[in-house]
């Protein structure tokens, strides 16, 4: 229990210090020193005579207090065995202690305006260096008909088997699911005009048009478009990007390139997969619950495609590929000092090339439309 | 908290006892005693990856032994790690080799979180402790707002210290504190160092390469060859012929002049 007794009247104080002082302490030491009254001034005596195992965090509290109570007007002393430490924190409060911040009052209109012009600002320099990084990746694909060395054969390989062949389990799960409820549900609708057979063209269509690279372009996204943007921030966050820099070499080379050729590659085959998985889906569904027997499903199919319908949806894949790919990676690069930011940029690798890949699908739609493709 | 385990100067405050580490087939440890005595600086050197830090690392009970004891004031290690961990946690403070302070937090709240986890107090108390703790170590209070990524190295060596001396140990582990420093923050350190190791009356077990600060301010010194350790005064070790402790302290002797104790009369 501790113990913080004042005594004393006029200008002659003495402060009675017992208990346990040590840090385990420090709420109740605390709570009593707000009962000592403000406003003292003369001589004030600290007895430590009775105090257990004073710490050194207790002891700099007490310090502070009393300083801030008498301010100048009380002249404080120590006596019967001071804890060891007194004189170095009496040395330190009374060095450069550090001033109160400034006391900041609400926003003004001054700095809203800055803050906005700042924004814009930044904005600005943001989509400059986007197009700085997409030039980077330009010029070293460029460089590669001249350097052939330059498509490091072995990094793209890896690439290639992490973001592509890796892939193939998840998005052929994925994409004849979804193909077995969309086909599941339209036969609910459609079976009620009679009209079971267009259930094939609902799911051809839309898997072939839509779905196949949509959905695999997503899963994508949340598979490689994380792990680029970690594996380089994490590469810049220990100076390695720096070290390739520093031997001559390119990380752009080195770490984009293979990552976005990999991927640019990889989806439009994955596309390919979740397609034919699609229309597997469809199939089975068609049968079981539709009792299409699957040469019929098969020659419906035909029909129900048109040249460009397959072609329609893969020629998107390379594009949205391209898009995470780009996303991922330049976030990765964006990863400076801390691991805070290492999963802020991860997290807005995915949600951005997410994002702009749909974006991107609405204007393919408009297009094809447009052009009656 | 201090009161539970006691410093009795009998007692050394480590006691290591055929230690054994392996990690697979590799044996790091073979048959390892280390004893350090209350308020001594005892350096330990070594090899790269003689187990210096796996040492540390065992003595902190944060790695269990594969043979051996370790004991801190007379406790198993193992033991109070598995009945009580929080009172062993709060018996030494620790710097890491890379520092290890938390990336996403100021060097203010790295202060504060020891002391918000053991001893809730008011966000006021808990601001004047960091603001003190950065003044031991000679840091600025604005440099308590900083993110550890904004720091230099020295900076983030003595802000490591800074939160290691928050729950004001008696017990102070140091994993190569100057390494990678210029020589100059180095010195700084070592004068740091042994300026609270008098003020705070600590003890403290340092891991070091540097010669220097061996010289300055360890009073023994074990070193770690083939899995054992030999533990001497830096001058016995001078005289030792040990091919790797020779070879280490070969450039040192004509340093030996000016010495430990020389250097013990400036600061102590
Ligand atoms: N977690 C681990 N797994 C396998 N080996 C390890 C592990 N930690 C350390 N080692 C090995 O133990 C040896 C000693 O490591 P360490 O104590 O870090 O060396 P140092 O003396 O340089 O601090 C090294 O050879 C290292 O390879
Ligand atoms: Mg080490």
């Amino acid at each position: 229990m501790t113990v913080l007794e004042l005594e004393g009247e006029g200008d002659d104080w003495r402060l009675h210090l017992g208990g346990d002082w040590s840090l385990a302490a420090l709420t109740q030491i605390e709570a009593q020193l707000k009962h000592i009254p403000g406003g003292l001034h003369g001589t004030l005596v600290c007895d430590w005579s009775r105090a257990e195992h004073p710490g050194i965090g207790p002891v700099w509290a007490l310090l502070l207090h009393l300083t801030g109570l008498g301010a100048s007007r009380l002249g404080i002393s120590h006596t019967g065995d001071p804890p060891h430490f007194l004189e170095l924190l009496q040395k330190l409060q009374s060095g450069e202690h550090a001033a109160p911040a400034p006391i900041h009052d609400g926003p003004s209109l001054e700095e809203s305006v800055g803050k906005v012009g700042r924004w814009a600002v930044l904005q600005g320099s943001e989509a400059r260096a986007v197009i700085g990084f997409f030039g980077r990746i330009v010029t070293v694909f460029r460089e590669m008909f001249s350097r052939p060395r330059a498509l490091r054969p072995s990094s793209l390989a890896r690439h290639l088997y992490e973001t592509g062949v890796t892939a193939i389990p998840i998005v052929s799960l994925i994409a004849f699911l979804i193909s077995v409820i969309v086909a599941y549900l339209g036969a609910q609708q459609l079976s009620r005009f009679g009209a079971d057979i267009f259930v094939v063209d609902l799911v051809t269509i839309s898997v072939l048009r839509e779905m196949g690279v949509l959905l695999t372009a997503i899963i994508v996204a949340g598979r490689s478009g994380s792990a680029f943007a970690a594996e380089i921030g994490v590469m810049q966050l220990n100076e390695e990007t720096d070290a390739l820099r520093a031997m001559g070499m390119n990380p752009i080379e080195l770490l984009v390139v293979p990552r976005v050729l990999a991927l640019v590659i990889a989806l439009p085959l994955l596309t390919v997969v979740a397609d034919a998985m699609g229309l597997a889906g469809g199939g089975l569904l068609s049968l079981l619950n539709l009792h299409i027997p699957l040469p019929q499903y098969i020659s419906r199919l035909r029909e129900s495609l048109s040249p460009t319908t397959f072609w329609s949806g893969l020629i998107k894949a390379p594009v949205f590929a391209l898009l995470i790919a780009m996303v991922g990676t330049y976030r990765g690069m964006q990863v400076r000092d801390s691991a805070r930011e290492l999963g802020r940029l991860t997290t807005v690798a995915v949600v951005q090339s997410i994002f702009l890949v749909i974006l991107a699908d609405a204007l393919f739609a408009i297009l094809f439309v447009q052009i009656d493709f | 908290m201090a009161a539970s385990i006691a410093a009795t100067a009998a007692v050394p405050v480590i006691r290591v006892r055929g230690l054994v580490s392996r990690f697979g087939a590799q044996v790091v440890h073979n048959g390892l005693d280390m004893d350090v005595v209350p308020n001594e600086i005892f350096g330990i050197v070594g090899g790269s990856g003689t187990g210096k830090t796996v040492l540390l690392r065992t003595i902190l009970g944060l790695r269990s032994p594969d043979a051996g004891t370790v004991e801190m004031y007379g406790q198993d290690v193992q033991r109070l790690a598995a009945v009580d961990r929080s009172s062993l946690v709060r018996s030494y403070g620790v710097t890491f080799q890379n520092g290890a302070l938390i990336s996403s937090l100021t060097v203010a709240q790295n202060i504060q979180l020891p002391l918000r986890e053991y001893y809730p107090a008011s966000e006021s108390t808990l601001e004047e402790l960091a603001d003190l703790n950065l003044a031991l170590v000679g840091l600025a209070h604005d440099d308590g707002k900083k993110f550890p990524s904004q720091l230099s190295g020295g900076m983030v060596k003595r802000a490591a210290l800074a939160r290691a001396l928050a729950l004001e140990p008696k017990l102070l582990f140091l994993d190569e504190p100057t390494a990678g420093l210029d020589p100059i923050s180095a010195a700084a350190f070592d004068e740091l160092l042994l300026y609270l190791h008098s003020q705070l009356r600590l003890t403290v077990v340092m891991i070091t390469h540097d010669l220097d600060t061996l010289f300055l301010t360890c009073s023994r010194v074990g070193v770690i060859v083939d899995g054992h350790m030999i533990t001497d005064t830096l001058d016995g070790l001078l005289q030792n012929q040990t091919p790797w402790i020779r070879d280490y302290f070969h450039g040192a002797r004509a340093r030996a002049a000016g010495g430990p104790a020389a250097a013990k009369d400036t600061h102590g």
